[in-house]
């Protein structure tokens, strides 16, 4: 008997000295989750505000909650979003913060690592209009489509070595876990989601991107007569 | 004694496979070694959690508790007794269930094999192949 609990004492040191290698050699990239925060969630995490287009003193601010491949997020950011952004963003009427809310879809939560580790060379919204002008493609994927979105990389002009080791790491999971829990916090059920300067808004809404300009207009008093 | 003896060997390695997950889950551990597995994709997929609790933290409970019955079982005044080969037997099923559901969505929703999970189902599957025959004999 006694050989055998020598043996059991080997694996449980053997595993224990792996694991503490394991977690000096790594652990400094990615910061041990906070006590108060939940699992594998950072401050920084939590912190980060969604990648923001338009102006910092736009009188309306829009943050959308979405999914690439959720397909009503697609069809809207390829139908209506470059109007919006053409007439309402460019002209520093609105601003538009995009937040993560990675839905069921297999791909949901490694199409917005793509969009992050882009955002994080300064190509986000790039990015964000490679993965929706695509989504027909890469969302059918039976199989991963990591190589597909390294692709819409490369073509938006990304370092792919910054890009690969960012995807690699999954650097950014915490940020999007982040965000989908804020999500739900602020009670987030589908995408897309739009909050008005705060206020959800009704579905209805956003049937057109005419429906925005008139509701900007509203809320900047052009629309008063 | 042998399938007993061997059951807490094989929980022990399974419990060891689940804390390193689970450390991961939590921060511990930044990265996992996975060569060119999908280790993170699946564990940070919606998956790797249920009602909140990383899905690791399951499998550390789990093995642990398989691990304290077969190390019962195997105490002297124990080695008759029939009580821990039943509840290796039941506790082992259920673990094979989750393992086989698990490995389900890895295989046929996330797409993508990570190869800690995949060590942990062998874990599992051997556990109850000798727990279950075992519990079958007697």
């Amino acid at each position: 008997m006694r050989p055998f609990y020598l043996l059991l004492a080997l694996v449980a040191v053997v595993a224990g000295v792996l694991m503490w290698r394991a977690s000096r050699s790594s652990g400094g990239d990615v910061p041990v989750a906070a006590a108060d925060a939940p699992a594998f969630v950072t401050a920084a995490d939590s912190a980060f505000p969604g990648y923001v287009l338009g102006s910092a003193t736009a009188a309306v601010e829009v943050v959308e909650f979405a999914d690439f491949q959720c397909p009503h997020c697609g069809e809207f950011a390829n139908v209506q979003f470059p109007t919006i952004r053409e007439q309402l963003i460019n002209t520093g009427q609105l601003r538009w913060r995009f937040r993560d809310f990675p839905l069921n879809f297999p791909w949901s939560r490694v199409a917005a690592l793509a969009g992050q580790c882009a955002g994080e060379q300064g190509k986000f919204w790039e990015m964000e209009d490679a993965l929706f002008q695509q989504q027909a493609a890469w969302g059918r994927s039976s199989s991963n489509p990591t190589s597909a979105f390294r692709d819409l990389a490369r073509g938006i002009g990304v370092n792919l070595d910054t890009y690969n080791a960012c995807m690699d790491s999954q650097r950014y999971a915490g940020r999007i876990e982040a965000s989908h829990r804020e999500g739900m916090a602020r009670g987030v059920t589908g995408t897309p989601t739009f909050f008005v300067n705060g206020r959800e808004l009704d579905n209805n809404h956003f049937g057109s991107s005419d429906a925005f300009k008139n509701l900007v207009d509203s809320l900047t008093g052009k629309g008063r007569h | 004694m042998r399938r007993r003896q061997a059951i807490a060997l094989l929980a022990l390695v399974g419990f060891c496979i689940a804390l390193y997950l689970w450390f991961y889950k939590i921060g511990i551990i930044g990265k996992l070694q996975c060569g060119s597995g999908s280790c993170e994709y699946v564990q940070t997929s919606r998956y790797g959690a249920l009602f909140g609790v990383p899905v690791a933290f399951y499998g550390v409970v789990g093995y642990a508790v398989m691990f304290a019955v077969a190390i019962a079982g195997l105490q002297p005044s124990q080695l008759a007794r029939r009580w821990p080969t039943t509840a290796l037997a039941l506790l082992s099923a259920g673990g094979l269930l989750c393992t086989l559901y698990l490995t389900g969505i890895e295989l046929f929703v996330l797409h993508a094999i990570c190869r800690w999970c995949v060590g942990s189902a062998v874990v599992m599957t051997g556990i109850a192949a000798i727990a279950l025959t075992g519990a079958m004999r007697r």
